[in-house]
């Protein structure tokens, strides 16, 4: 009864639990390691506050849960709609899973402007948050949009070399891109007087929006261009690598554990959810696209003497999985989309983290510059085999579930698109174990290296949870995939039959 | 009956005086510090002088709360107190209040003599209040012209730099050549409906054909008013006028007056409901936005940015005049009226960190110049970052909701075009508010710039503008009801059922 009770201040309070910290922050003295604790103590209890959302979650149940929903402005219609569903839930843990890591591998590398570096950080978690749990289409926009100005300053401030070059981009790409979604949104509600998701998906689903059959694929593509470039889609990644080669380790992090989802969130919830007309419609292009860039991002990845512009095009390849999935409308794709998702969170922010540990110590993330480290850094590379193991998609770790589900939706929909997609997998064993053994193995090449300090305690504490919750999720999906799959059932099966059927159940 | 009313109405009375009190105060004012101006020492003169003139604005304020309690016709019918003018009223005293605030330490440092400064910008904001409430085209005229003269000695305010001559005498000449553009389109509005009243003038043209004299005199207006909010094509000045201007006055030309050119522009448009204005408004807004943007990316000094800015935000304000139903009219009005509160927010706080920033002389108004601020004056570069983050339309400030409005009025109306040129345009938009974030974190200083410590009164004037800037970003609902009970007050009544209707304006081209 308490627990009830509880339930509808949750949401709220994991959302803005980081931003209260990080207005504390700013009124903390410069002292950074108090600076540290705090930030770390902060993310630690925002995930322990998360923790309660998968533990009381009704997992056959479809409509949104914890959901709240008062409203903010009057007019327009603007409400503070908050609530998830097994789509967004993991989205939700995995975000504030990631940022005490996060919080720990910056403990030693950030060590000037300390203070702002966590206050943008704690900011980023909450606007990530807000993203994921936003059911008011305006709320969503606005968390989308704030999440901008943290990670781009965390690129253009903390950032190396061409830090600056790499945060303005990333910026304008993802700006110039969302402003039609924002177009998109305004016309929803000049025509549905609703910012609400449920209510428009309900309108345009029983065909009462005026003017919608003209608009839709208008209204589509402009939902559809923000979500691409943020994902990356192929013709729109190249601000990609730019991004997470300047960006300090946490930042890479985040870019690559949640900003990227939310492209792909959005593509779920907006064009799969409002649009489900379009998005069939519109299914062979996307495919296409997302199959290139699989094997595009894959090869591409290989010819980088960069480690982290490596992993960087190895996302490119990943995310196009989930793009795969999702357009291939099928219950084993879609559940596929959604675990790769996770498990690119888990193993790519893991493999980012292992990067910057090295980058820590030698200052570069030159391939060339390594090679034989597992004599001198015993622990790392274990560490770093288990977490290139599980992006690799090794069976019993976690990418292996969410890519063979991929791969069975798509060879059900496209069977010769499910192929083309497989020979991603092969690719990425090529570049990803070859990346490794290039660093690892061997003979120490340079003798700097022979001297590297192996693991230390606050890497350790990073590290090793990535390295726990690779090997839990590829051992017991079921955990995970009870609550994705009602879910994803009801986003396939639109708001219709999902209606009857709660009828029915009544 | 009536020849009596109107003759009664003709002799002013208590009520007629006590809804113009707010001008009546700040005149007083303004004469007062005109009188102490010879009699204060030099010395001195700086903060006795200002803080005259703030408690001035105060004592405005207080009467424009006490003038809002009986709204109503004053003056045969030349001026209305009503929710709409009682806003524009309170927005541009609150404004010239914290450009006061703001400028103590700019006339210390730039030792220039205050005196008249404090007088010419009350008497400024006499004549722009005088706008918002007129209901004359007559009446509109005078309180424009105050305004105007006022801000043009303002403007050259800097009196031993060249530049700020230049700026002073370029706003003049051109602005009394645009005054009378407006001049001349009252004139034959005269000569089409027989009236200068607002309310007549919208009867004459709802009742009957409309001349082709309408539609000049409707232009030479738009063209005067289009000049005065500095919307393209009419925005050449708008450059070097703020470049050459005080930095604290730009912050107050480029909101404070431009405000009340945009209530009398609302009301012309649609109190009038002015025929055949929608495609001059479509291309004005579309245009300033463009060109705006467009120059201001190339430009690298600070002041010169923000002057192209403000030509783009006024293009973005001009989106909300393209309406032409009355239901989208009432949408337009209001977006119309929270842009301009939140412009003027944001504006007045970006000037006034860049005013104090450029020092003696104002040295250091170039973006080089702002290169490591945020190392050396973090609370600075965040307040200022807070303003351009406001100015770019991103959430949680007031620019953002201020374009949302507008962009939201606009999609409503059907414009889908104007919106999508609206919402490409604050994208490039970013990319040089960006720019100046960008040199102030993430550059490291190459040349030594000296940063004075904030001082009181400017510390009050950014509070009050940050304050500003985020709760129209994070509560905006209070604002936006109010300026959409004046939107409905605005609009002229439908007329009575049964009249036969001409339609003044051919249905809605669907661009």
């Amino acid at each position: 009864m308490k627990i009830d009770h509880f339930s509808p201040y949750i949401l709220t309070l994991v959302t803005f639990v980081p931003l209260a910290g990080a207005i504390l922050l700013m009124l903390l003295p410069r002292r950074d390691r108090d600076i540290r604790i705090f930030s770390l103590v902060v993310s630690l209890l925002t995930f322990a506050l998360s923790v309660h959302l998968p533990v009381h979650f009704q997992r056959a149940q479809t409509a949104f849960q914890y959901e709240i929903d008062k409203q903010w402005i009057s007019s327009p219609n603007i409400h503070y709609h908050m609530g998830i569903d097994g789509i967004s839930l993991w989205l939700v843990v995995l975000t504030t899973f990631l940022t005490p890591l996060c919080v720990l591998i910056s403990w030693k590398s950030v060590h000037d402007r300390v203070k702002e570096f966590f206050i943008l950080l704690l900011i980023l978690e909450t606007a990530l948050i807000g993203v994921f749990t936003s059911l008011d289409l305006f709320l969503f926009y606005f968390f989308w949009e704030a999440t901008l100005i943290p990670m781009a300053l965390l690129i253009g401030i903390f950032g190396h070399e061409r830090k600056v070059y790499a945060a303005v981009k990333f910026f304008m790409y993802t700006m110039i891109a969302s402003v039609f979604m924002l177009a998109a949104i305004l016309w929803l509600y000049a025509n549905t007087h609703s910012f609400d998701f449920v209510t428009i998906r309900d309108l345009i689903a029983s065909g009462k929006v005026p003017n919608f059959p003209a608009a839709a694929q208008w209204l589509f593509l402009g939902f559809f261009l923000a979500f691409a470039v943020k994902v990356p889609l192929f013709p729109f990644h190249t601000w990609l690598p730019d991004a997470h080669v300047e960006a300090p380790t946490a930042g890479s992090v985040l870019l690559a554990g949640v900003l990227l989802k939310m492209g792909t969130y959005g593509m779920l919830r907006f064009n799969l959810g409002l649009f489900p007309e379009q998005s069939r419609h519109n299914q062979s292009w996307i495919m296409i696209l997302a199959l290139i860039g699989i094997i595009y991002g894959a090869l591409v990845a290989m010819v980088q003497p960069n480690m982290k512009k490596l992993i960087a095009y190895s996302s490119v390849s990943h995310l196009g999985f989930v793009v795969l999935g999702i357009f291939s409308f099928t219950q084993a794709g879609l559940n596929g989309a959604m675990f790769v998702m996770l498990a690119h969170g888990i193993s790519t922010g893991g493999l980012f983290m292992l990067a910057g540990i090295l980058h820590e110590r030698r200052h570069t993330y030159e391939i060339s510059e390594f090679g034989g480290l597992a004599t001198p850094m015993p622990v790392y590379a274990t560490s770093y085999l288990f977490i290139v193991l599980a992006s690799v998609g090794l069976p019993l770790l976690n990418g292996f579930i969410g890519e063979f589900l991929v791969l069975t939706g798509a060879f059900q929909a496209r069977p010769i698109y499910g192929i083309l997609a497989a020979t991603g997998v092969i690719w990425s064993a090529c570049y990803l174990l070859w990346m490794f053994q290039r660093v690892f193995y061997g003979k120490v090449t340079h003798p700097v290296n022979s001297s590297l300090p192996d693991l230390l305690g606050f890497e350790k504490a990073a590290v090793w949870p990535c390295v726990a919750a690779a090997l839990a999720m590829g051992v017991a999906p079921i955990l995970w995939l009870a609550a994705i799959d009602p879910a994803v059932h009801a986003a396939l099966a639109g708001p219709i039959p999902q209606m009857v059927s709660r009828v029915v159940g009544q | 009956m009536t020849v009596v009313l109107a003759q009664v109405q003709a002799i002013p009375q208590a009520a007629d005086y006590l809804r113009i009190l707010p001008e009546i105060v700040l005149s007083l004012f303004g004469i007062l510090i005109m009188l102490l101006d010879p009699l204060v020492d030099e010395e001195k003169s700086q903060k006795t002088l200002g803080l005259i003139a703030f408690i001035g604005t105060i004592a405005g304020l207080i009467s424009t709360w006490y003038t809002a309690q009986s709204p109503g016709l004053a003056f045969s019918n030349t001026i209305r107190v009503d929710s709409f003018s009682i806003y524009f009223t309170f927005l541009v005293i609150a404004i010239a209040a914290v450009v006061i605030l703001s400028s103590f330490e700019y006339m210390a440092v730039q030792r220039i003599r205050a005196g008249e400064y404090y007088a010419l910008i009350l008497f400024g904001v006499v004549g722009m209040t005088l706008m918002s409430s007129a209901i004359e085209l007559v009446m509109i005229f005078i309180g424009l012209e105050i305004s105007s003269i006022s801000t043009y000695i303002l403007a050259g305010f800097r009196r031993n730099e060249a530049a700020s001559s230049e700026s002073s005498l370029k706003y003049f000449l051109l602005g009394s050549f645009a005054t009378a553009f407006f001049l001349y389109g009252v004139a034959l509005m005269f000569g089409a409906t027989g009236s200068t009243n607002i309310d007549t003038i919208a009867q004459k043209l709802q009742s009957g054909p409309v001349e082709l004299l309408v539609f000049v005199a409707m232009a030479l207006m738009l063209v005067g008013l289009g000049f005065k909010v500095a919307a393209a094509p009419f925005h050449i000045w708008t450059p070097d006028v703020y470049e050459g201007a005080p930095a604290p006055i730009v912050g107050f030309m480029s909101t404070a007056p431009k405000a009340a050119a945009f209530a009398v522009l609302l009301r012309v448009v649609f109190a009038i409901n002015a025929p055949g204005r929608f495609w001059f408004l479509w291309v004005a807004a579309a245009l300033s936005m463009t060109l705006g943007n467009v120059g201001a990316l190339v430009q690298s000094n600070v002041k010169r940015l923000l002057a192209y800015s403000s030509i783009a935000h006024a293009g973005y304000l001009l989106m909300a005049f393209a309406m032409t139903t009355p239901e989208n009219s009432a949408n337009g009005i209001s977006a119309a009226m929270f842009y301009a509160a939140s412009y003027a927010a944001m504006n007045v706080g970006a000037f006034a960190v860049v005013g104090h920033f450029a020092n003696a002389g104002e040295r250091y108004v170039t973006l080089e110049d702002y290169e490591g601020l945020g190392r050396r004056s973090p609370l600075l570069a965040a307040t200022l970052t807070i303003f351009l983050l406001s100015l770019i339309g991103i959430p949680m400030t007031g620019g953002f909701f201020a374009k949302f409005y507008v962009f939201s009025a606009a999609i409503r109306a059907n414009l889908i075009w104007l919106t999508l040129i609206g919402v490409a345009n604050s994208a490039i938009g970013a990319y040089y508010y960006l720019r100046i974030i960008v040199v102030m974190y993430m550059r490291e200083a190459r040349r030594e710039v000296p940063v004075a410590p904030v001082t009181f009164g400017l510390g009050i004037a950014l509070a009050v503008s940050i304050f500003a800037t985020l709760y129209l970003g994070l509560l905006p609902n209070r604002v936006l009801q109010v300026a959409q009970h004046s939107a409905q007050e605005l609009l002229p009544h439908p007329p009575s059922v049964g009249t036969a209707q001409i339609p003044l304006q051919p249905p809605v081209p669907q661009p």
